[in-house]
């Protein structure tokens, strides 16, 4: 348990300490909340579809959460290599639990991520129908973050080193993102991107939240649960095979 | 005295390079112990599967007694380590770095702090116990290193080229530190190194490899007399030739370049 609970620590102090890091990540949610928000905002109304703002916030919230879990993950390859994770695997520990640390470490700090983005979301006039169901919201929110924290680690188990990058970056990350009905509703959509949203976790996570903060949501929020919960299961039960397998 | 590390026919194959090749030493308990070679020659792989890093082909070993296939922990816990990539987090301060390594090898709380600033002030850098690492020069980290690779008493340390990058003051401290540990606690200490001269004044034996197999090993002494030379540096290029090794830069290299430019 202190293993865990050491390398949890851990990220939550370099997290707090790199004030500006956490800033600079701020900047591309708070750009696409004024873009989209405010570019597409007219002609969402006038298609009758209600106040974009209220769609796309927590699209842009989950965005934040999704990025910084990711990378938090993908950060192992570095850390591995050139940081203190090269220490972890020479101690007498077992590797799941320095695993386990790691990935609730980069699932915490990308709630906090999370968090910080729904404050700006409310500055730009974001407001949740049910105050009431926050808690859950945020419970959610872990969910994702654990999920791709999860996914990021899986990732870095098989890279070794950051050639693979741009790759992962350009045809996972991007593809997550904006097929997963962030920035428009994913009902009438062509059959192959339907597709694509359906088998997209994120996709689940987005109409979870919506449904949480605004009633909006498209499927009901035990199946956005359920699917969540069982893709985070899985993706953790591989990330610790992987990483058990991991030769410096 | 007993052997604390026992390797016998240790083979490690990657996919088309035999990168160690039937290689059998001992190290004796409380030695020094210099493991020399060209670039390439399976150096840094020996360490690696030594500490549990890397599993072998084929080969047996010893650790203290364990053995790494089906007593990891057991190994884990004998020695300590300096890696020739460094391992300390930046973003964390010098005795969190210390308090971190404490916690993962179990060490008591009540003797944690007394430990640390015992070693901290061992390395010189009590003073400085604080701040965070990332400000801290090469030649610090170092140190750092090696208080850490010390905090859980460790029967061997293992240190993979230690001194590079540093300058020869640094060096000469280091190597104080490390002799007075290794009188003191009779500890072992396994090193890797391209500087002759550290291996000549510090190594009670040292063992010379190359392409994968040992091609001599013994005192000094031994070595200058088998070859007919005067110094471990003619004795070195004497056994492994003079032609320089082109290895193609690997993975590894390329990070450590990014590394380089980005701080």
């Amino acid at each position: 348990m202190t293993t865990i609970y050491i390398l949890w620590l851990r990220q939550i102090k370099k997290y707090f300490r790199s004030k500006s890091r956490i800033i600079g990540s701020l900047g591309q949610p708070l750009l696409f909340l004024v873009a989209f928000g405010f570019g597409f905002g007219s002609i969402y109304s006038r298609a009758g579809e209600g106040n974009y703002m209220q769609f796309l916030a927590p699209g842009i919230m989950l965005m934040g959460v999704l990025f910084t879990a990711i990378f938090s993950g993908i950060d192992m390859i570095w850390d591995r290599q050139f940081g203190f994770l090269k220490e972890t695997m020479v101690a007498p520990v077992p590797r799941w639990q320095i695993l386990l640390g790691k990935v609730f470490g980069g699932a915490t700090i990308a709630t906090f991520q999370g968090i910080i983005i729904f404050g700006l979301t409310l500055l730009v006039g974001f407001r949740p129908t049910n105050w009431m169901m926050l808690p859950a919201a945020l419970l959610l929110i872990f969910v994702v973050a654990l999920l791709f924290t999860s996914l990021g680690t899986v990732i870095a188990s098989n890279l070794e080193d950051m050639q693979g990058f741009q790759l992962i970056m350009n045809f996972l990350v991007m593809p997550i993102n904006f097929l997963s009905g962030a920035f428009f509703p994913i009902n009438g959509l062509p059959k192959g991107i339907a597709f694509i949203t359906k088998i997209n976790p994120l996709t689940y996570g987005m109409d979870g939240l919506r449904e949480l903060l605004t009633g909006l949501g498209s499927f009901s929020i035990w199946t956005d649960l359920t699917v969540l919960v069982t893709v985070t299961a899985i993706l953790l039960f591989l990330g610790t095979y992987f990483f058990e397998k991991i030769q410096a | 005295m007993g052997n604390i590390i026992e390797v016998k026919n240790l083979i490690k194959k990657f996919k088309k390079l035999t990168a160690v090749d039937d290689v059998s030493f001992e190290v004796e308990d409380g030695q020094i112990f210099a493991f020399l070679g060209p670039n390439g020659a399976g150096k840094s792989t020996t360490i690696k599967i030594l500490t549990t890093l890397l599993e072998p082909t084929s080969g047996t070993i010893k650790i203290n007694g364990f053995d790494p296939k089906n007593n990891k922990d057991g190994v884990r816990k004998s020695f300590g380590i300096v890696f020739q990539d460094p391992s300390l987090d930046d973003d964390l301060t010098a005795w969190e770095n210390m308090q971190f390594h404490a916690v993962l090898y179990k060490i008591p709380k009540e003797i944690r702090k007394k430990r640390i600033e015992e070693l901290l002030k061992f390395v010189e850098l009590w003073e400085r116990k604080n701040d965070l690492v990332k400000n801290f020069s090469g030649g610090m980290k170092r140190r750092l290193e090696i208080a850490r690779g010390l905090l859980h008493h460790p029967k061997i340390l293992f240190l993979d080229e230690p001194t590079l990058g540093l300058d020869p003051q640094t060096r000469n401290h280091m190597w104080t530190y490390l002799r007075e540990i290794n009188k003191q606690e009779k500890m072992t200490v396994f090193f890797t190194t391209h500087y002759m001269d550290e291996a000549e004044k510090i190594a009670q034996k040292i063992a010379i490899i190359d392409h994968g197999k040992i091609v001599a090993m013994g005192t000094l002494d031994q070595l200058e007399k088998k070859t007919k030379t005067k110094s471990l540096e003619e004795a070195f290029l004497k056994l492994t030739g003079d032609t320089i090794r082109e290895e193609t830069a690997s993975n590894i290299d390329l990070m450590r370049g990014r590394r380089r430019r980005h701080g």
